[in-house]
Parts: structure tokens; C-alpha cells; sequence
């Protein structure tokens, strides 16, 4: 295929079709609204099914039906539609069916406001949900990573009978990048041995949530947490930028990933020996090589669009006594190159007078 | 004995498992449940059968019925059948729900999956009360109807009005059959089987969506006996809850 330009919502939707969707339920929602929009026709033609809810609630629980069935499902949403969608995918998650969920996030808290933001970090990866699970978490910096993540969060939503969640600012939702589509896979005729498809020559199957007893409740936490073990264990994604002979690191992921490269390169210009440490997976976290870098570095920086979230989790992963700096934006603004950079400079003046 | 003589009057629907239910003396879901899987065996729609369960005192259902089902959050059944559905437009989708799941925290699946003429079958047991919970008001408790949330009996200025949702649905284009019945006793039982056939049958031909209300007994948290239970659903529910068919539209009479 060739490099088109497609824009990041309309980009996911393509992408999604090409890896054999077959079912997608949604709500409109700014900025998310051009993924629904874009399906509506092409789903329609295609003679897959496609049906606007009538709330984020009402979708996520379409999502669950088609999902029990073992069929390719997904939806998509913003910020406060994947609140409502939060009951369904605990539901979800402990019934483990696979589904694929795209979140553009935007400015919060409550209603806030439709700038991009990625306020939602805890949400995606702490509390997608009552009860202990964690969905994975995908997170693309660019529309053709962002492209190729949700190609391949089918798979894995497959494999591991899980929730993947592709989580994006509204940048990447709404920006128009050049980026090449994947080859169109047929839709899967066959389904999983779990799915229910009708109790034709066979026992009839249960897929429930439900476990009354305590023991037995249990047991299938202790599953879904060897399950996140296995995930944690060969689900890490990352990227690096010039972090060989860095100085200062920053810890950054999606959008802010992308920016703090460009802030980067430009203290290198400086003569300020600057990388990024992009996490793709933010669950599980990439803790480890962030832990390993941290011996090499003389300071990490997190910068986020939001009061300090995936900082917490780089804290955790270098510990206490790891020097971490902070720098974020709230409401949808997005920092610039040069607003990182500033921090950047302060940092490496630190850092000097330190040396000296 | 000769076995030619030999003839089978009753036997367990094939739709149904052979498990204890949990469900407690002199309730109804028992014969419900019958009535349902009767109606598919009957259809011969047994093996493309999926089934939602409720929250609420059916929530185990998924034991009951030999069918392949699944469990939805309170009040979202409609919804899941409709992913079901539209993923799987070949297969015989029916929830069953409560009145607080149908009819409270449910209220917006089931309007809009009515709405939409959804292709699903609905099986909504109206027992005026909150039966898992241990015996709250419902959407449908009425008028001075004691509960444990409504001690001195439901008050209209504090709770407003029970809600009837055949009447309601009723008024949808989407919905192609909509009846309410009762499982008071044996003639009315006859009835609501005839009902919940029409609503499967109108499934099978696609004619949109279909509901069967039945006005069930919960002795327990009306704290009565079985035979007082049947009679207060005759005296009580009847009067506000009139039996009947309220949508039956055209293509469904031609049935």
C-alpha cells in the first residue's frame, strides 16, 4: 500500500476493518466523533454491522454481546464516554472476552472541554473498572503507529481474551498524517471453543461474571492475574531516542512523546545531551529498561498533558531515591518544543552548577 | 407393563437443565422459565438459542436454560442481545429481566432496543417488587404497596407512579409484539405460552421487536403464602397492570 494521508480517527477505523472487525458499537463524541463516522459507511458496505447506541453504556454492552459471541468487536470513545463505559469493562474483563477499545482522550475533569489531553492515564491503566484488573494499554505517538497498534490490539485482545485499549490525545485523533494502511485479512468464519454460538450438538456454554462463592471468586482473580503476569512479561513496547549518552531523560508517552523529541534534539543543539524514553505499552509499563536507563542518566524528566500520572509509575520504576523531575500542562494545552526545552536548559544548568 | 401402552404426557423441555432451581416456594419464575423453553422446543429453535440473563433473582438462569447464555449487568440485557444480534443476525436472541432491571436502571436499553426494532425477544417477569435485594420498591411497586424502602406503603408524592412498560413500549414502531400476561393461574399460563410463542415467531420472521410481560408472584418479599401470592397478582397487579396484547401489528396478525 501506499502512504496516504488520512486522518489519526478515520486512520483507526480503516485500520480496524483491515484487521477483520466485524462488529463496532459507539456514541458520538468529540474528539473521537470521525472513527464512528468514517464506520457508519464503510461498515454498511462492507455488510458488517455498525449501530450508533444510544449512550456510551448501551455501546459498551453491545460490544460485550458481539464479544461473547467471538467475534472481532470494538468500540471507540473520549474521555467522559469511557467513564460509562467503565461498568461494562469490568464486566468485561472478568468474563474475558476480547475487545479492542479506542480512547481519544480530552480535557477533564467532568464535562472540561474537547482539547487533546492525557488526563486519563489512571483511568486506562488503574481504573478501567471496579474490581482488580488492568486492560492493556496501547499508545501511539504518530497516526501510522497509531495504525498499526490497533491492527495488532485485535491479536492480542485475542490471545490473551482480554481488553486493549488504544489511548490517544486528540492530537493524533484529529491530526492528518501521511501513513500506509495494513493488507485487508478476511473476517474469521471460525469461533473459539468459549464463544457462544447456540448449544448445537454440544453442552450449552455460560459466559458470566457472577461468582458467589468467595473461593471460587478467587480463583478466577488468581486467573486474571496470572493472565496480566504472562502480559507484563512479553507485552512491553517502548521507544528510544539518542538515550545511549544522554544526560537528562525524558519520560514521555504519545504526543508528548513525539514533542519532547523535537525539545531534545534541539537542547542537543545546545550542547545538552538530551533523550526520550517513549513507553508504547502503558500497561504493563516498561519499568524495567527505564530502571536499567536510569543508572546511566543524571536526571529523568516526565512530561505529561496532565498534573502528573505516568509519573508515578516512572517513580515507581526507578525509585525514591532517583532524582525525577516534573513538567505538565492541563486543560488541553499542549506544551511546545520550546516550553520543554526551557525545562530542559533549567535542568542541565542544575545539573552543571552541580558538576562544578 | 406393555410397552406399546407407554405414553409419554410430560417431560422436561429439552430447554431447560435438569438443575434445582434456587428460585423460592410459590414463586413464578419456575413456570416462566417453563413457558420459555417450551416455546423454543416447540420452535425447534433450541440449538441457535442465546439467552441473556438479568441481575436480580434470575440472574442464575443461565443454570436453567439448556441454552448457550450469558450474564449482562443490571438493566443492560438489551443491549448485549443487540451486539449478539447484529453480530449474529442468524441467531434467536431473548433476554429475560426483572422490573427493576427492565424497568429502572434498564429503562434506556429497553426503549431504544424497542425503538430500533431490535430483533430480540424479551421476557419481562413484573413482580411489583425487588425480589434478589431482599424486597425494595420497584418501578412497578404500587400504589401503597409496602416494601422495605416503602415501610408505610408507596407514596405517590415521594415515589411518583409505577411505570407500565407494555403501555409504554407499546407506543414504539419499532416494537411488533408487545403483550402482558399473567401466572396466576393454569388458564392464564395457557395464554402466556401462546404469547411467548407469537414473540418468538415474530423474531423468527424478523418482524422486529417482541416482549411478553408476565405478572409474576413473590410470596416471599410480599411475605404472603404461595396461594395468597397468586391471588394478590388476580386482585392487585391485574386492575393496574390490565392483561392483554397491546402491539400486534399487521404483519404480526398475518403470522
Amino acid at each position: 500500500m501506499a502512504r496516504e494521508l488520512w486522518k489519526g480517527n478515520e486512520a483507526l477505523a480503516e485500520a480496524s476493518v483491515r484487521a477483520g472487525l466485524v462488529a463496532y458499537f459507539g456514541y458520538p463524541i468529540t474528539p473521537q466523533t470521525e472513527l464512528l463516522e468514517y464506520l457508519s459507511l464503510r461498515m454498511v458496505k462492507l455488510g458488517r454491522a455498525f449501530l450508533q447506541a444510544e449512550s456510551e453504556l448501551a455501546a459498551i454492552n453491545m460490544v460485550y454481546g458481539a464479544a461473547c459471541t467471538g467475534v472481532r468487536v470494538m468500540t471507540s470513545s473520549s474521555s467522559p464516554g469511557i467513564s460509562l463505559m467503565q461498568e461494562g469493562l469490568s464486566y468485561i474483563a472478568a468474563s474475558e472476552v476480547p475487545v479492542v477499545l479506542v480512547d481519544i482522550m480530552r480535557g477533564g475533569p467532568g464535562l472540561g472541554n474537547i482539547q487533546p489531553s492525557q488526563g486519563d492515564y489512571f483511568q486506562v491503566t488503574r481504573a478501567a473498572g471496579h474490581g482488580d484488573f488492568h486492560p492493556l494499554v496501547l499508545a501511539p505517538a504518530t497516526v501510522q503507529e497509531a495504525v498499526d497498534l490497533v491492527y495488532l490490539a485485535f491479536d492480542l485482545a485475542e490471545k490473551y481474551r482480554t481488553i486493549v485499549i488504544v489511548v490517544a490525545d486528540g492530537n493524533i485523533g484529529q491530526m492528518m498524517e501521511p501513513a500506509e494502511m495494513p493488507p485487508m485479512r478476511k473476517v474469521k468464519k471460525d469461533r473459539p471453543d468459549w464463544a457462544l454460538t447456540g448449544a448445537d450438538g454440544r453442552e450449552h456454554r455460560i459466559i458470566t461474571s457472577l461468582e458467589l462463592g468467595a473461593e471460587r471468586l478467587e480463583a478466577l482473580n488468581l486467573r486474571l492475574q496470572k493472565k496480566i503476569a504472562r502480559i507484563r512479561q512479553a507485552e512491553v513496547r517502548y521507544q528510544e531516542h539518542k538515550v545511549e549518552d544522554a544526560d537528562i531523560l525524558i519520560a514521555a508517552f504519545g504526543t508528548m512523546g513525539r514533542i519532547s523529541q523535537t525539545a531534545a534534539e534541539m537542547a542537543r543543539a545546545k550542547g545538552i545531551k538530551a533523550g526520550v524514553f517513549r513507553p508504547i505499552s502503558l500497561f504493563p509499563f516498561p519499568d524495567e529498561r527505564l530502571e536499567e536507563l536510569s543508572r546511566q542518566v543524571s536526571r529523568i524528566l516526565v512530561v505529561e498533558m496532565n498534573a502528573g500520572q505516568m509519573l508515578d509509575d516512572v517513580r515507581l520504576a526507578v525509585g525514591k531515591d532517583f532524582p525525577v523531575e516534573f513538567y505538565g500542562r492541563m486543560g488541553g494545552v499542549v506544551p511546545l518544543p520550546d516550553d520543554v526545552l526551557e525545562v530542559v536548559e533549567r535542568i542541565g544548568a542544575e545539573l552543571n552548577d552541580e558538576q562544578r | 407393563m406393555n410397552n406399546a401402552e407407554e405414553k409419554l404426557v410430560f417431560e422436561r423441555p429439552r430447554s431447560l437443565t435438569d438443575a434445582h432451581t434456587h428460585y423460592c416456594p410459590g414463586c413464578t419464575h419456575g413456570i416462566a422459565h417453563r413457558l420459555v423453553a417450551e416455546a423454543l422446543d416447540e420452535l425447534g429453535l433450541r440449538e441457535r438459542t442465546l439467552g441473556i440473563a438479568p441481575v436480580g433473582c434470575a440472574v442464575l438462569a443461565y443454570y436453567y436454560f439448556n441454552v448457550d447464555m450469558a450474564e449482562a449487568a443490571h438493566g443492560r440485557a438489551p443491549a448485549m442481545a443487540t451486539g449478539m444480534k447484529r453480530a449474529n443476525p442468524d441467531k434467536i436472541l431473548f433476554t429475560y429481566q426483572g422490573d427493576g432491571d427492565l424497568a429502572a436502571i434498564g429503562a434506556g436499553e429497553i426503549v431504544h432496543a424497542a425503538g430500533r426494532g431490535e430483533n430480540i425477544t424479551v421476557i419481562f417477569i413484573n413482580n411489583a417488587i425487588y425480589g434478589m435485594t431482599g424486597g425494595q420498591m420497584a418501578p412497578t411497586t404500587l400504589e401503597g404497596q409496602k416494601t422495605t424502602s416503602s415501610p408505610m406503603g408507596r407514596d405517590i408524592s415521594i415515589a411518583g407512579h409505577p411505570l407500565r412498560m407494555s403501555e409504554l413500549l407499546a407506543t414504539l414502531d419499532g416494537a411488533a409484539y408487545v403483550a402482558r400476561g399473567s401466572l396466576h393461574d393454569p388458564k392464564h399460563i395457557r395464554r402466556a405460552k401462546k404469547a411467548i410463542l407469537t414473540a418468538f415467531k415474530v423474531q423468527q420472521a424478523g418482524l422486529g421487536f417482541s416482549m411478553v410481560e408476565l405478572l409474576s408472584a413473590c410470596g416471599t418479599n410480599w411475605k404472603m403464602d404461595p396461594v395468597e401470592a397468586l391471588g394478590w397478582i388476580k386482585d392487585n397487579m391485574v386492575p393496574y397492570f390490565p392483561l392483554g396484547d397491546y402491539k400486534v401489528t399487521d404483519a404480526v396478525k398475518n403470522l
